[in-house]
């Protein structure tokens, strides 16, 4: 008996709408909670790094990538798979430096500021997505890499384009997690 | 049944999610008070009742937990002293006269274990199935915490589902 390759028969699709209003709705809570950027801007990546950590392994089971040789390799699987899988955008990817370590995602599009004309006043220093810094910062983190994730420019601070940093710090000991008594 | 056990075991290597579908193995759960009529041993890394009998109960049952605490599943070590050769990551894949180990070790250091029957084909997609619902039903749960024993419904039945799909399309020997 043949299926067609689905991921689960009864997968509905979210209104994309949806999913944007819920994002801004979380931002603009924790504005209101918090009086200082860098603390909403924290507790974004906090969130976002719970997020990366389990999105992660959902990742490796659906697109099947395998080890990857080097960072650019990585830097290059996260932007055309993984955020086309699921934010359905492409960054470009350039590398920083000679040592190979610093990437950056430059983002064309960005589905979340969709409905974001600008920051409010007061504001200048909110890094509105950096719930995705997080994400990325978790996925990382989980296949041992230890990685530093910011916003190196931000079109909703003036700049002329979004723009991710990854700067790749050292690969985690794997054996740190085994023969635990 | 043609795929025995299904084992989950964390990077830390201790066992987070257990399925015995083998049908002659029983267990049995009791709850006892001070002092305990059964005697226990440590015996080959396990602990097994060397004496003594109760409700189902019989010398040679092995203790799988405590107060619901896993104590099974140092696998990496057993698998390293087995490999033939050096600076082995661990097992892939035993094979005996009754059964066949299948490991799969994610890059996240995530490793699935299945028991099957040697003649039971499909294991591997059947443990990347495994890695799916695992991503699905124990990772997507936000009340689930990493490395914790997986104790979600919707994780055994689809991973049940999962077995049975794999045993009717895999398998050549008796049983199905």
């Amino acid at each position: 008996m043949s299926r067609p390759a689905q991921r689960r028969p009864e997968y509905h699709k979210i209104n994309r709408d949806l999913f944007v209003l819920t994002y801004g709705a979380l931002v603009a809570q924790l504005c209101k909670d918090y009086e200082k950027d860098e603390d909403v801007n924290q507790y974004l990546d906090k969130m976002g790094y719970g997020i990366g950590t389990r999105l992660v392994e959902d990742f490796l089971a659906r697109s099947c990538v395998g080890r990857c040789h080097s960072y650019s390799e990585i830097a290059d699987i996260i932007a055309q798979v993984a955020f086309k899988m699921y934010l359905g955008i492409t960054p470009s990817v350039t590398c920083n430096n000679s040592s190979r370590n610093e990437f950056s995602l430059i983002l064309d599009k960005n589905p979340l500021v969709e409905f974001v004309e600008e920051l409010p006043a007061g504001r200048s220093s909110l890094c509105y997505c950096n719930l995705l810094c997080g994400i990325i910062r978790g996925a990382l983190e989980m296949v041992h890499l230890a990685a530093d994730v910011t916003f190196l420019q931000d079109r909703l601070k003036g700049d002329s384009v979004t723009e991710i940093g990854i700067t790749f710090l050292k690969k985690l000991d794997e054996k740190k997690y085994r023969r635990k008594k | 049944m043609a795929i025995f056990s299904v084992y989950v075991v964390n990077k830390a290597g201790g066992l987070i999610y257990q399925l015995d579908s083998y049908a002659p193995r029983s267990e049995a759960e009791k709850t006892f008070s001070y002092p305990l009529d059964l005697l226990l041993k440590l015996h080959d890394e396990r602990v097994l009742v060397a004496f003594g009998q109760r409700d189902g109960i019989r010398v040679g049952h092995a203790v799988l937990a405590i107060n619901g605490i896993d104590v099974n599943g140092k696998l990496f070590a057993i698998g390293s002293q087995l490999s033939p050769e050096q600076g082995s990551s661990g097992i892939e894949m035993l094979e005996t006269d009754t059964f066949k180990l299948h490991c799969f070790q994610t890059l996240t250091g995530i490793k699935f274990v299945v028991l099957a029957d040697p003649r039971q084909a499909g294991i591997d997609s059947l443990l990347r199935k495994i890695y799916e619902i695992y991503s699905d039903y124990a990772l997507k749960n936000p009340f689930y915490s990493l490395e914790m024993p997986i104790r979600c419904e919707l994780f055994d039945q689809n991973l049940k589902l999962a077995l049975e799909v794999a045993e009717k399309a895999g398998t050549f020997g008796p049983g199905s």
